[in-house]
């Protein structure tokens, strides 16, 4: 049931269809460079590595298999015609140093990326190299960086975040050589406006700030928080993990961002692939655009009028922050999250965050009438909201963690938990726009249920989960101190 | 729906946006049905036409068995979160327990990490590594100028910031590599790491065995940049000199992630046992339920950045999943006999690119010394035009080191792999002695 591939070995055992014709001739490398033994890889048959990693990915929740309300972390469909397109040969053959001119197909796709992008954040500039949000976080602050010093203006160094916000965004600031102070959360879910106030000075280096916030609201005074950012000579970086909210309807540098990264595997349906690969695009205000990681796809028109795409590199960008990937990003996710945008077109952009708003608000009215506790229930709830089991807590002894264990045996992926950590015992949920009514009427009978069970039956929800169902499961509660405290993180024979 | 939350309309659902920042109308292209993205996507995708490539340069064109991405691309695995709850993620757990296994393995090395982005940020993590094991204030990080151009860009934009001083070697114009001498300069200087790329960049072999005894004599850790293909052949980071690397890390590229023009690929990251909890990134971990059953969870979390917040080894979260999903399938098919007869076969085909190419009157090799599949070559006409030629004509030659090395200027850089055949071989140096022979205008 735990076997490994490595269990499956054979000494005697090879694939040799696998193995290419080698002419017989010697290898003729000095000994000294060689290794001594072959590398230790499993030996086994094809239809036995078919068969082990069919089965391992039957042992998965997934999008296509299980409903997936994991808040901030937008777990919508993931359109197949995405995958199919950027597979064909053309594009999945492309040499990332081939010239120019063989690769004006994908450049063109990119380019009319940056340009949606661009469009949708209300922002002067993009480029699409960061891998992840982290990573275009990453991106965002070194060019605040960039900016500030620029203009000589080098005491900047503190970065303010709020108290809710993801733990991506103070280490990115302490990545970028930035130490981090944290603003307080009001009582309503928003900014503590004064505190803001007393913060901001010479040192500071700019905001990070996600909204709708990670307490699942928005922040009505933001136009009056960047005032303030600015005022004090900072700038204001968008975290995007939750754009999905509003997109289409609110835009960062409307709101006087002047940074922004996008999810793409959130907000544009590109898989995640069990934890990755993402991509975290940025853009960027006018004053912003000068440092820009490369390189950028740029379009002009050749001798003969016709429109040409080609690289921005450190040669035409020289303030750019520099390169932050060993060729131009993830293009393959990038290209899915073209086809997908040029397939929902400008109306479709606003029926994402209208749909997934909707969903969100009708979880969270039935959770109401349900009799459950929610973190900001005089707030709208944007694309997610928090449960708090507090109450269940101090009155049936049951915690988060017992129940998003216990949802999984009711066929249901967790929502995200205890975060933000603000909110005692919280999930945040999130059920995307993807989601039909039934799948979310089925989880609030499911919730109500299990808060049943943790009346008559409280032992078979703490230790849940007994039977989680997929083919061949039926772990209990893994033992996380165990596996920290003495790390077994390889095979042995 | 709307009944129940109580509302009349959708736009009361968005009621808290304030009005002044509601988006104008947005300039965005009309929507397209399923049948008409594919027509323009195909359109697109044939007129990039890619030919017969002899670039490698950090990214190899090799074959990808049919399994790999048949199983890869299932949903289970591909439309997956991150595996928090573990009891809902066993799949991907346990093949990322056997893909740490399979890297620590290739590499020599006690343990790995469940993926960075790729090489280059592999890298530039692994410097960060190095700084944080050695104390702060650090000595220096010396970075030779034969790692690739792209990976010291790199690591220059993600130390910028920092108290971290990396310093670039020059290399060896005869041999194309790091030389003792080049390295003498920093002895008895604080020095907190040397990084050591094997193959180097221009395909040449460095002295590792010699390069990490001088690390270790200077007190300074040993990063290796490797690309795990050539780990089927060449010695492993960890049985380097006396003492082997300290970390290992490269891109995992050539373990069945298709060229895709640069990504996703994916970034692996290894460790002797004392550095295991510097190590960035999600980390998966053995561990037992209740009932004393086997299972796997990610570990080590005090780490990461949901957990420690500012003081976290990175901020990396999102990794590259479902490419080492890829990799472990594409290894499991090989298995050592295929992995160490792939290896052995680009050598052998670049060994006899070289020949072919060089036999081509003008056309020379520059560096002397033993060489993986890659090689540098010098030609006798400017370099852009003739590769502008030969790909009109249906060959990519290869990457021209110009770009990233003035001193180089006449020169390209040639790969091979198992996938070219002798025909091919041919077929690229008729070609170039045509090109090259061709008057120019």
């Amino acid at each position: 049931m735990s076997q490994t591939i490595f269990d499956l070995s054979r000494p005697e055992r090879c694939n040799s269809q696998h193995i290419p014709e080698s002419p017989d001739e010697p290898l003729g490398l000095p000994e000294r460079f060689l290794r001594a033994a072959p590398p230790p890889l499993p030996r086994v048959s094809e239809l036995q590595v078919v068969r082990h990693y069919t089965r391992l990915s039957q042992l998965n929740f997934s999008v296509d298999t299980h409903f997936y309300p994991l808040g901030s972390c937008t777990m919508k469909y993931n359109p197949r015609v995405c995958h199919q397109l950027v597979s064909l040969p053309g594009f999945a053959n492309r040499h990332p140093l081939a010239p120019v001119e063989s690769g004006q197909g994908v450049l063109r796709c990119l380019y009319e990326l940056q340009e949606m992008l661009g469009e949708i954040a209300g922002m002067r500039a993009v480029s699409l190299v960061p891998m992840a949000g982290a990573h275009g976080e990453f991106a965002g602050v070194a060019m605040i960086r960039a900016y500030h010093r620029a203009r000589g203006d080098e005491a900047r160094r503190e970065m303010l975040v709020p108290d809710a916000a993801h733990g991506t965004n103070p280490a990115t600031a302490a990545m970028c050589g930035l130490s981090v102070r944290e603003i307080p959360t009001t009582a309503q879910g928003d900014v503590d406006i004064e505190a803001l106030r007393a913060a901001v000075g010479p040192q500071t280096a700019g905001l990070m700030l996600t909204n709708p916030s990670t307490l699942g609201v928005f922040e009505r005074r933001v136009g009056e928080i960047a005032a303030i950012v600015h005022a004090a000579g900072g700038l204001l970086y968008y975290d995007g993990a939750n754009l999905n909210a509003v997109v289409g309807r609110v835009r960062p540098g409307d709101m006087g961002f002047d940074a922004v990264h996008f999810n793409v595997h959130k907000t544009f349906a590109t898989p995640h692939g069990g934890g990755g690969p993402g991509a975290g695009p940025v853009a960027v205000s006018e004053r912003l655009a000068p440092y820009l990681p490369v390189p950028v796809v740029e379009k002009s028109l050749d001798d003969k009028g016709r429109e040409w795409f080609s690289w921005r590199t450190e040669a035409t960008l020289p303030e750019s922050i520099g390169r932050l990937a060993s060729f131009a990003g993830n293009i393959g996710i990038l290209l899915r999250a073209h086809v997908y945008l040029r397939m929902l077109g400008v109306d479709g952009v606003q029926r994402v965050s209208g749909f997934a708003t909707l969903n969100a608000n009708y979880l969270m009215a039935r959770l109401i009438a349900a009799g459950f506790t929610v973190a900001y229930p005089q707030r709208r709830a944007t694309h997610e909201f928090i449960l708090s089991l507090e109450p269940e807590r101090k009155r049936l002894g049951i915690s988060a963690l017992d129940v998003s264990k216990r949802l999984l045996e009711f066929g249901i992926h967790a929502p995200t938990m205890y975060f933000p950590s603000l909110i005692p015992e919280c999930l945040l949920i999130e059920p995307t726009e993807t989601e039909t009514r039934e799948t979310l009427d089925h989880f609030v009978d499911a919730l109500i249920a299990i808060r049943q069970e943790a009346e008559t039956d409280p032992q078979r929800l703490i230790t849940a989960p007994h039977t989680v169902p997929v083919p061949g499961g039926g772990l209990g509660r893994l033992d996380a101190t165990l596996a920290a405290r003495k790390p077994d993180l390889i095979w042995k024979e | 729906m709307l009944a129940t939350i109580g509302i009349p309309d959708m736009e009361q659902l968005f009621e808290e946006i304030p009005l002044d920042l509601r988006a104008p109308a947005l300039d965005l292209p009309l929507s397209l049905g399923e049948m008409a993205i594919g027509r323009l996507m195909r359109e697109r995708a044939e007129g990039d036409t890619n030919g017969l490539c002899f670039i490698g340069a950090g990214a190899y064109e090799h074959h990808i068995p049919a399994a790999v991405w048949e199983i890869a691309a299932r949903g289970e695995f591909m439309t997956a979160y991150t595996p928090y709850q573990a009891e809902a993620s066993q799949g991907t757990l346990r093949l990322l327990y056997e893909f740490q296994t399979m890297m620590a393995g290739l590499t020599g090395m006690d343990a790995g990490n469940a993926s960075m982005y790729d090489g280059a940020t592999g890298l530039a993590e692994a410097v960060l590594m190095a700084a944080r094991a050695t104390g702060n204030p650090g000595g220096k990080i010396l970075l030779p100028e034969s790692v690739h151009p792209h990976y010291r860009a790199v690591v220059r934009t993600m130390t910028r910031d920092l108290d971290i001083e990396v310093v670039e070697i020059p290399f060896d114009p005869v041999e194309g590599r790091m030389s003792l001498k080049a390295l003498n300069r920093f002895h008895g200087q604080k020095v907190a790491a040397l990084v050591i790329p094997q193959p180097n960049f221009f395909g040449m072999l460095e002295e590792v065995d010699t390069l990490t005894d001088w690390a270790r004599h200077e007190g300074a850790l040993v990063v290796g940049v490797v690309n795990p293909l050539t780990l089927g052949l060449l010695k492993p980071p960890g049985q380097w000199g006396g003492s082997g690397a300290d970390i290992a890390c490269g891109d995992g590229q050539p373990l069945g992630i298709p060229l895709s023009s640069g990504g996703p690929y994916f970034g692996f990251l290894c460790c002797k046992q004392g550095l295991i909890r510097q190590m960035p990134g999600r980390i998966v971990g053995k561990t037992t339920d209740p009932a004393g059953r086997t299972g796997f969870i990610l570990t080590l979390q005090a780490r990461e950045q949901h957990i420690r917040r500012a003081k976290a080894t990175s901020n990396i979260c999102t990794n590259q999943g479902l490419m080492t999903v890829a990799a472990s399938i594409h290894l499991s098919l090989l298995g050592p006999d295929g992995l160490v007869q792939t290896a052995r076969v680009c050598h052998i085909r670049t060994r006899a690119l070289v020949e072919k190419l060089t036999a081509i009157p003008g056309v020379t090799r520059v560096f002397h010394g033993p060489f993986f599949h890659e090689a540098v070559l010098r030609l006798p006409k400017p370099i852009a035009p003739a590769l502008a030629r030969l790909a009109r004509l249906g060959i990519q030659g290869g990457y021209r080191l110009g770009e990233s090395y003035p001193e180089l200027d006449q020169t390209i850089l040639v790969c091979a792999t198992e996938t070219k055949t002798e025909a091919d071989l041919d077929r690229y140096a008729d070609t170039l002695a045509w090109v090259l022979n061709v008057k120019e205008g």
